[in-house]
């Protein structure tokens, strides 16, 4: 195949690829956007491996069918509930490449570059190896994390902004004894360290986040995956493996400032982990100067929910962690067959990646057209007779607005308080991740169901028959 | 122990202190009940129904009172009542212990410990067992009601084949429990509600009902006192105010007034030469009539007729609303034994630490323990004085900052840029041409993406970005065996990406459904 076919071809993979993305923006379109992301990627890996490759065909099948395999194994099998551990895991091999190509382009002397092109040849291939070892052992963390494997609390250690600085001071000092080193045709020993290094930072990095920080993480490790790729086509003068990393890096950027604005935090304090300083002064008050919580039984819930005309569900990552999203459906059916007008209010930061609470509704069937975005309802709530809070806390605290000194405050939340009854499911009066007391609990409209969410909304569901 | 329910002595009393309901939940708590005779009748709830409820029926009041160690009434004891009580045994009614200190000396002799529901603090801790507020709620629904009766037309507007039916208007005075419960009431059958409160905050929940709320011109005087009450205005206050009424008063065909300051005479609102400006057929609510009425013409339990207005002065609105307001009060009731047996042992402890009992108990044992100390009200914690200036610190050292964060990486940025073009190489130059503009496609297409698709957008760019192989594949078939090792592993993860991220993602899709 000539060089101008191939480069056709991957012009026509490019444009799949961005039809895919904006294939993606509604629902419609979705599904068909995915096909074109596999028709690009498919012409991409035709073009190539009909057009590049000379030899080793036999080693290059293996492992496109025993990886595809276990891909095609692993989306099968995995829950949705699962999501974003599998999302992290899949960003970490994409990092793991990055990293393996790099020290592939490295180790191969056969492309003559001299001076200036060397210099920047040689910076692409560092800052391949970089994002990628970076995004790797990242994800690795994230992907525990989320697996609940190791504890979702931040790790600060002392003085961690300092080790962060270190770590780059490290990383760039390496940079250049690299350059140095590889004009002679060496730079194993450096490349190698700063690997180390990168791969120590990214580590630190994430484990300094904890869990309702997540979504932020994973998309930033989605836009880190997608810079590594575009570094990898810098390196290796490749204009399809530029343009799709860059779409995918900008993606993850947008979205993890999405995330950021939607909790109100700058995305520098995310990084730098935990909630930042000057906030301990701000703890306002224990549960008994707030007043008491109400609390009331499943059937005294049914009762409610079946006098009502109007129901808000609004689901947290309380609701991944019971698996009460088909308990919830059941629920909704029970209700719209009462005549009821069920919707669900989804808070952005919901749950442990962007859009989580989405997929997992959508796994239960629950039509999307009632499925709304906190900017879509949270003016309707007054006119809300019940709203039903499901293992959420943070995201539906009034705190958020009246009291400036909060750590969440200016975080747009859900206001649920301004609807007639706001029923709360929840295990117990714990804080919620930002460890901030919730007056919503309070609110004298609020009654409070104790008990895992899905067998307290079975209950509901039962009690409602 | 036995908790006994004697029936109301009180002339006109239809009220009942339990109900079949709430004894499950007394049950529950480990107590026993027993209620005399006849006592819900007039609240329609039987004998029968006690029975099935597991209650034991007395068939006089003496059997009650000898029997019980807990008494619940409604009314305070009157008559042969106040003998019958025995040392040791605890009562818990409406008390009025201000205006009945008679009672209380009578009560405290007996050695009894008493609870006066009145008297339960208004903190939000409290407001389940808050039985002024459960009453005054009936009181507000009921006023709109007996005003419907007195009144000659409706209260929604109509246009009907035989003419157009104005709304009526109603003015509730007093923006209370009473109050709140009167407008929701009255805007519900279809009225014109306008309501007054000298408390300017009560604004958005009148509005909150569908009120609208009489502002004065007169914003330098805040009235809001303890407990959520009223306190007394200023002359020039009270002057503007009765300006405002007199206006009103020409076109309101119904007025409802529920203006009370504890422990004092409820003040005149509603003055004669207003009654005089209504029209023919007005009705006048004063539900402040038990303590002198907000009009002057009011006489307390009474319907009566003055200058064509009826001006009706009920005391008893609770009671003509009995089978809501004893389910209420029972209520009420029942939540404050819970909290008195925290161990739910059927054993009633009078815990004078606790802020809600301790002010609940106007005798406990004989000794009488009226007025408590004021209770702390705001829900809202007291801030540390100094926190504010911090946080006035925190913003001015800010604000330079921002300025130097927002133009120092641009800044940056421009000068890297500028350096990186003046070395560059062509070919570099034109793939980083690429990479910008594709940066902004990328820009362009994700921010239209639906929140709901987060998660399929990451799995999918996660799935793309795998294109990575294709750098893997550029190098398979060179000669050297780490090169070609080092590829085949990239090739292998990323195939696990590529495949699984699309299988993934077409699954989560295919879930979405309208």
């Amino acid at each position: 195949m000539s060089e101008g076919l191939i480069n056709m071809a991957y012009i026509g993979a490019t444009v799949l690829f961005i039809l895919a993305l904006s294939g993606l923006s509604n629902q419609e379109t979705a599904r068909r956007g995915n096909l074109y992301g596999m028709l690009g990627m498919g012409i991409a890996l035709f073009a190539t491996i009909f057009g590049v490759v000379q030899d080793n065909y036999v080693i290059m099948l293996l492992g496109l069918i025993i990886g595809g395999g276990i891909g095609w194994v692993l989306a099968k099998r995995v829950d949705m509930t699962q999501m974003p551990e599998l999302v992290a895991i899949l960003h970490s091999l994409v990092g793991l490449a990055a990293v393996l190509v790099g020290y592939a382009t490295f180790a191969d002397h056969e492309i003559g570059f001299s001076g200036v092109e060397k210099t920047i040849h040689d910076v692409e291939v560092y800052l391949g190896v970089l994002i990628g070892a970076l995004t790797f052992s990242g994800s690795v963390v994230a992907f525990l994390k989320l697996s609940a494997k190791i504890s979702g609390k931040p790790l600060l250690l002392p003085a961690r902004h300092w080790l962060n600085l270190a770590l780059l001071v490290l990383a760039v000092y390496f940079g250049m004894t690299f350059i140095e080193q590889s004009a002679n045709g060496d730079g194993t020993l450096p490349l190698i360290m700063m690997t180390v290094v990168a791969l120590v930072f990214g580590v630190h990095m994430v484990m300094a986040i904890g869990g309702a920080d997540m979504p932020v993480v994973v998309s930033m490790l989605n836009s880190y995956s997608g810079w590594a790729a575009a570094a990898t086509g810098f390196m290796l003068s490749n204009d399809l493996l530029i343009v799709v990393g860059a779409l995918v890096g900008s993606s993850g950027a947008i979205l993890s400032y999405i995330m950021c604005r939607a909790m109100n935090r700058k995305f520098l304090s995310v990084i730098a982990g935990g909630f930042g300083g000057g906030v301990t002064s701000t703890e306002s008050g224990d549960a008994s100067e707030q007043g008491e919580a109400v609390s009331v039984e499943a059937d005294e819930v049914a009762q409610m929910l079946s006098d009502s005309k109007e129901v808000m569900i609004i689901p947290g990552y309380g609701m991944a962690v019971a698996q009460a999203q088909h308990s919830v459906y059941e629920l909704t059916k029970r209700l719209k067959d009462k005549g009821v007008n069920v919707r669900f209010g989804i808070h952005p930061v919901a749950g442990r990646m962007p859009g989580h609470m989405n997929v997992l509704l959508a796994e239960a069937k629950v039509p999307y057209d009632i499925v709304f975005e906190m900017d879509e309802i949270n003016d309707d709530f007054p006119s809300i007779d019940v709203s039903i809070i499901i293992g959420a806390n943070d995201i539906v605290n009034p705190a958020a607005l009246d009291e400036p000194n909060s750590p969440i405050a200016g975080m747009p939340v859900l206001e649920p308080w301004k609807g007639k009854t706001t029923i709360v499911l929840k295990r117990s009066m714990a804080t919620g991740y930002a460890g901030v007391e919730n007056p919503l609990f309070f609110k004298e409209n609020t009654r409070m169901l104790f008990g895992d969410a899905k067998a307290t909304v079975d209950a509901v569901v039962s009690s409602l028959a | 122990m036995i908790i006994g329910v004697p029936k109301e002595l009180h002339k006109g009393e239809k009220r009942v202190a339990t109900t079949p309901e709430v004894v499950g939940h007394l049950h529950k708590l480990g107590f026993d009940v027993l209620v005399e005779a006849g006592a819900g009748r007039a609240a329609r709830f039987l004998d029968s129904a006690y029975k099935d409820a597991g209650v034991s029926i007395a068939k006089d009041a003496a059997e009650v009172w000898l029997n019980a160690d807990i008494i619940l009434k409604v009314r305070a004891p009157e008559g042969d009542e106040v003998a019958a009580v025995r040392k040791g045994q605890t009562l818990i009614s409406f008390i009025q212990p201000a205006q009945n200190e008679a009672l209380m000396k009578a009560l405290s002799k007996r050695g009894a410990t008493v609870m006066a529901m009145e008297s339960v603090p208004r903190i939000s801790r409290a407001q389940k067992m808050d039985a002024l507020s459960s009453m005054a709620n009936i009181a507000g629904y009921r006023a709109v009601v007996e005003a419907a009766q007195h009144f000659g037309r409706f209260f929604t507007g109509q246009i009907t084949a035989a003419g157009k039916i104005p709304p009526a208007k109603v003015l509730v005075i007093g923006a209370g429990v009473a109050g709140l419960s009167a407008i929701g009431a009255a805007t519900s059958m279809g009225a014109i509600v306008r309501a007054f409160d000298t408390r300017p905050e009560v604004k958005d929940q009148v509005e909150s009902l569908g009120g609208e709320f009489l502002m004065l011109d007169f914003e330098d005087e805040d009235s809001s006192g303890a407990g959520g009450y009223a306190k007394t205005m200023s002359d020039e206050f009270i002057a503007a105010e009765m300006a405002c009424f007199r206006e009103q008063a020409k076109e309101i065909d119904i007025v409802i007034t529920t203006a009370l300051i504890p422990g004092r005479p409820a003040p005149e609102l509603w003055m004669e030469d207003m009654v005089k400006s209504m029209q023919e057929g007005s009705v006048i609510v004063d539900l402040a009539a038990e303590n002198g009425g907000n009009c002057k013409l009011t006489k307390a339990d009474k319907v009566i007729q003055k200058h064509g207005v009826t001006i009706i002065g009920y005391t008893d609105m609770p009671s003509r609303l009995p089978t809501q307001s004893s389910q209420l009060y029972a209520t009420n009731l029942r939540h404050l034994l819970t909290d008195l047996c925290p161990e739910k042992d059927g054993n009633i402890f009078v815990n004078m630490e606790d802020e809600v009992i301790r002010g609940t108990t106007v005798i406990n044992s004989g000794e009488i323990t009226w007025p408590p100390p004021p209770p702390k009200v705001s829900a809202a914690p007291a801030k540390p004085a100094p926190e504010p200036a911090s946080v006035v610190e925190a913003v001015v050292e800010e604000k330079p900052q921002n300025v130097l964060i927002s133009w120092l990486p641009a800044a940056i940025g421009v000068l890297a840029m500028l350096g990186l073009g003046s070395v560059a190489p062509a070919s570099f130059m034109s793939h980083f041409t690429v990479f910008v503009l594709a940066c902004f496609i990328g820009y362009m297409v994700i921010w239209n993406v639906k929140p709901a698709l987060h998660t399929p957008l990451m799995s999918v760019t996660n799935a793309i970005s795998s294109i990575i192989v294709i750098g893997a594949l550029l190098q398979i078939s060179s000669d050297s065996g780490w090169i070609v090792f080092l590829s085949a592993l990239a090739v292998l993860i990323t195939s696990i990406n590529i495949f699984g991220g699309f299988a993934v993602t077409q699954r989560m899709l295919a879930m979405f459904r309208r």
